[in-house]
């Protein structure tokens, strides 16, 4: 044993330790690695630094330190007052928080705004929860059910008639109108030059007209009927039950299939009739506010949230539109799309302010919101039908043509294969799009909608309260609150995009 | 017996078929006689209600009003413009400054984007930080609320005219605009203006030379200290020989205001700074990720190859990140050309604001003015998705797909 010890070198004493490698973790690691390795890099933290000292101290300053917290008026924000370079003026912001979140909503009927707000983040939270179940239930109340519910609360008012009399109102005005183009035509004909030609179109028209009127005459005899009788709304309310759910009942497969589909169309119209009943629909509603007293946030969260409820129907259309290989409807729908993203939303407004009301017929007259509401509908679609097109362009082609070897049709082909799977794809294209309109909304204030920028600049004209920094405060308040509704929605957006795509990641 | 193949039949009625209403056949022809219907009905209800509608207001329809007096003043023009000129000229003005503020505030995006994409993907931790706060903060407020900050807030809270703030003396900002210096033609200003003519076609023409004379025979020549000498020492050398071509006339403060220099109105100011610092924000993110799309390995194999980090940059890294920056590019700037119409919020003479604003509601021609105004925007971003796509394909050609 001894002379293997001797012969072969075996070290008898431990090495010295090693110095411990330099720590590339943590705060001081960060510093060492990220911030102070090279001469360059350390001017660039001195730029970085000082950039920051300089924006973020005064705005500290401004914001907290130097700012006025109570007062009355404007004295309370003077300098001279305060006895210091007053910054922020808050109480210039709690004397108008009312009119920057309800405008001039009156003052008693306040309740329906907030109870609109509760009901809307009701709904909204628990659909944005991936978690939480029943998605179909909760996405159709809070696209199709609310908005109704929404407008019947904040405008007030109630219903004269339902589903029928509207129908037959509907089908009336469209049948004058192509009498009236028939007799158009005919008075043309008198002096054209090719007058027995439009004498036959003109004749004909007039003769499809009346045709259609003869058709949908026991409809109008129903309506005034009903409208005859005492209890109009409700009794209209039965017929419509009774006719859309048989229709429901026959094309959910009749007495074999078709009591699901007879259920869920009665279960919905005893909703209905619930929030008729509780809103006193029947009995004039809640008393009316017109639109021009809205305002403020209120105006906001309105027109975003009809742009996103009506943008994403017309978007899809628009891009299943131009994916048609029927040649008329992809054109109009590329003509469509191509036309409302050219042009800057502000022309898009003003066309719909002074354009539209002279294509309505003239004892039609559209709410100022409303119009706006359509220009921002159409403009949107236009965004989204491009977003919705760059999911369905997603999907591989196997995908339609394995259900069209299943023997499906194309309206269940794409409803139940191609758009679920489409549209889950482009959920963050979508939230940006819905991000930008958010932002846009505050556009409608340059045709005299007081959304919240509008209120915001309108409280700037008010004597009582102009100080130096009241458009500082202003801004910073609107700032704030807008930056929280975008920052959400883009947090929420790649929250999204994490999870679709975290079978990508390992 | 051999058997010929047979002709496939020629199935005309399907081919027609085909053509007239798509994979769907007759079905689709069908739809679109339906579509067709409602589009000539809605059509027809425009028409007529738009007729009966501007024979209750007393309006003649058509753009005759175009050679009418305006009779207001316009406070910003590139061309001459005075109250009696006509609407048509009030339409040119306004289309040259919404123009100008576009192409101002695009110099203006872009070097500021370049400068925050840098930022952004700078190694140092601190910098990057500050990137990523502007774009945060820039890309979640609305550009109207950004527009009307810098003009309500900043631009109003200057002081006036005497106590403007001067910027080394040759510049002042006042809450009545900008002040600049404005050049003034001198004797030698047009062999200065030839000899820098000269100097550009030549370096051009050499640089030609240079490339092929690369390709074709591999020679490398060193243009550029000729190029500089052409560029800078020729109208250098012209202006020691004729004279100054241009000196700056100074603005001076006499009473209240300015004399001298030419004077930016504040509208303008506003107008560019939320324009260029908004529309930074979204292209330093498209210069960001068109810089990180390039796989890094292309910078070894460029490291490997001995080229110098510059030069990997220069001639592999950058050309395939502008493949994929210029098309997203373009459509900022188009964005911001139609952005720019917010100008009518502020008052900033553009087109929207002088002639879908002040015109229409002096004439009342609604439908003329709109579609004008429209028609213009629409021109622009056609013409520009147009090159846009004449540029995809160039670039698909060149990766030869």
């Amino acid at each position: 044993m001894s002379d293997i010890a001797s012969s072969s070198f075996v070290r008898r004493d431990l090495l010295t330790e090693r110095p411990a490698p330099v720590k590339t973790t943590g705060f001081v690691g960060l510093m060492r690695t990220r911030l102070f390795n090279s001469p360059t890099n350390i001017l660039l933290t001195i730029v970085g630094a000082l950039l920051l000292w300089f924006t973020i101290v005064p705005s500290v300053r401004f914001l907290m330190v130097d700012a006025v917290w109570s007062g009355k008026d404007r004295t309370a924000c003077l300098a001279e007052n305060a006895g210091f370079a007053v910054g922020a003026c808050w109480p210039y912001i709690q004397a108008k928080l009312p009119q920057l979140i309800y405008g001039f909503y009156p003052e008693a009927e306040r309740w329906r705004v907030n109870l609109t707000f509760i009901l809307a983040v009701a709904l909204l939270v628990p659909l944005l929860v991936p978690r939480l179940p029943a998605k179909g239930l909760n996405a159709s109340l809070f696209f199709f059910a609310f908005p109704v519910v929404a407008f019947f609360l904040l405008h007030g008012g109630g219903i004269k008639g339902f589903g029928l009399s509207w129908t037959a109102g509907l089908l009336e005005l469209f049948d004058d109108s192509i009498i009236g183009a028939g007799q158009a035509v005919l008075g043309l004909s008198k002096t054209s030059a090719v007058a027995p030609l439009l004498w036959v179109v003109g004749n004909f028209i007039v003769l499809v007209g009346t045709a259609i009127s003869w058709l949908i005459l026991p409809l109008t005899w129903l309506r005034d009927q009903i409208q005859g009788a005492g209890q109009s709304v409700w009794a209209d309310f039965a017929v419509t039950t009774a006719v859309v759910s048989l229709i429901a009942f026959g094309l959910g497969g009749g007495l074999r299939t078709g009591w699901r589909a007879l259920a869920s169309s009665i279960a919905a119209f005893a909703a209905i009739a619930v929030v008729i009943k509780l809103m006193g629909l029947d009995r004039g509603g809640l008393p009316v506010v017109t639109t021009n007293l809205w305002g403020g946030l209120l105006v906001t969260l309105v027109v975003s949230v009809t742009g996103i409820v009506t943008s994403l129907p017309i978007g899809i259309a628009l891009a299943l539109g131009r994916r048609s290989s029927i040649p008329l409807i992809r054109i109009f729908s590329i003509a469509f799309i191509e036309f409302w993203r050219g042009v800057p939303l502000i022309t898009v407004l003003f066309f719909a302010t002074y354009m539209l009301p002279l294509f309505l017929p003239g004892n039609f007259t559209v709410d100022g919101l409303v119009r706006a509401l359509i220009g921002i509908a159409l403009f949107t679609g236009a965004y989204q039908a491009e977003n919705v097109r760059g999911g369905l362009a997603a999907i591989p082609r196997g995908q339609g043509e394995a259900a069209a070897a299943l023997g499906l049709s194309w309206w269940k082909t794409t409803s139940l294969i191609v758009l679920p799977q489409g549209l889950r794809h482009v959920i963050p294209n979508l939230v940006n799009s819905f991000i930008s309109l958010f932002k846009d909304t505050s556009l409608v204030s340059i045709v005299a909608l007081f959304d919240l920028l509008g209120s915001l600049r309108a409280s700037f004209s008010d004597p009582k309260w102009s100080t130096p920094s009241t458009a500082f405060t202003g801004f910073a308040f609107a700032g704030i609150i807008y930056f929280i509704f975008c920052f959400g929605m883009s947090r929420y957006s790649l929250f999204v995009e994490h999870r679709l795509n975290a079978h990508r990641r390992n | 017996m051999s058997t010929e193949a047979r002709k496939p039949p020629p199935q005309i009625a399907l081919k027609i078929r085909r053509v007239l209403g798509g994979k769907a056949g007759w079905n689709g022809v069908a739809v679109q006689f339906a579509f067709a219907a409602i589009l000539g009905w809605i059509g027809y209800e425009i028409v007529s209600n738009a007729r009966a509608n501007l024979e209750n207001q007393h309006i003649a329809a058509g753009f005759g009003f175009l050679r009418n007096n305006a009779g207001f003043d316009v406070n910003q023009t590139l061309i001459s413009y005075t109250g009696s000129d006509t609407f048509l000229r009030v339409f040119v003005v306004g289309l040259l400054n919404t123009l100008v503020v576009s192409v101002v505030g695009i110099v203006f995006a872009t070097l500021i984007g370049f400068i925050v994409a840098l930022c952004r993907l700078s190694p140092n931790w601190l910098l990057s930080r500050v990137g990523e706060i502007y774009v945060e903060l820039i890309r979640n407020l609305p550009l109207l609320f950004q527009i009307l900050f810098w003009y309500l807030a900043v631009l109003a809270a200057l002081p006036n005219p005497r106590q403007s703030i001067s910027l080394l003396g040759v510049a002042f900002i006042s809450n009545r605009g900008l002040v600049i210096p404005s050049p003034v033609g001198g004797s030698g200003l047009e062999p200065f203006l030839a000899m820098l003519a000269l100097g550009i076609v030549a370096s051009l023409a050499l640089r030609f030379y240079a490339r092929r004379a690369l390709f074709q025979e591999g020679r490398m020549i060193r243009i550029w200290p000729t190029v500089l000498g052409l560029l800078f020492g020729l109208p250098l050398a012209t202006m020691l020989v004729s004279g100054l071509p241009f000196t700056f006339q100074l603005p001076q403060l006499k009473g209240f205001n300015f004399a001298g220099g030419s004077r930016i109105i504040p509208e303008f100011v506003a107008l560019t700074l939320a324009l260029s610092t908004y529309t930074a924000a979204f292209i330093a993110e498209i210069v960001r990720a068109g810089i990180l799309s390039v796989h890094k390995g292309q910078m070894e194999a460029g490291a490997s190859l001995g080229l110098s980090r510059g030069t990997t940059l220069r001639l592999i890294v950058v050309p395939q990140a502008m493949r994929v920056i210029v098309p997203p590019l373009t459509n900022q700037y188009l964005n911001l050309t139609k952005n720019s119409s917010l100008a009518v919020a502020i008052g900033y003479p553009d087109l929207v604001s002088v002639f879908a604003g002040t015109s229409l509601s002096q004439t009342g021609q609604a439908i003329e003015i709109i579609a004008m105004t429209m028609g213009i925007y629409l021109l622009i971003s056609l013409l520009t998705s147009a090159v846009m796509s004449v540029y995809g394909w160039r670039v698909s050609r060149s990766l030869g797909a």
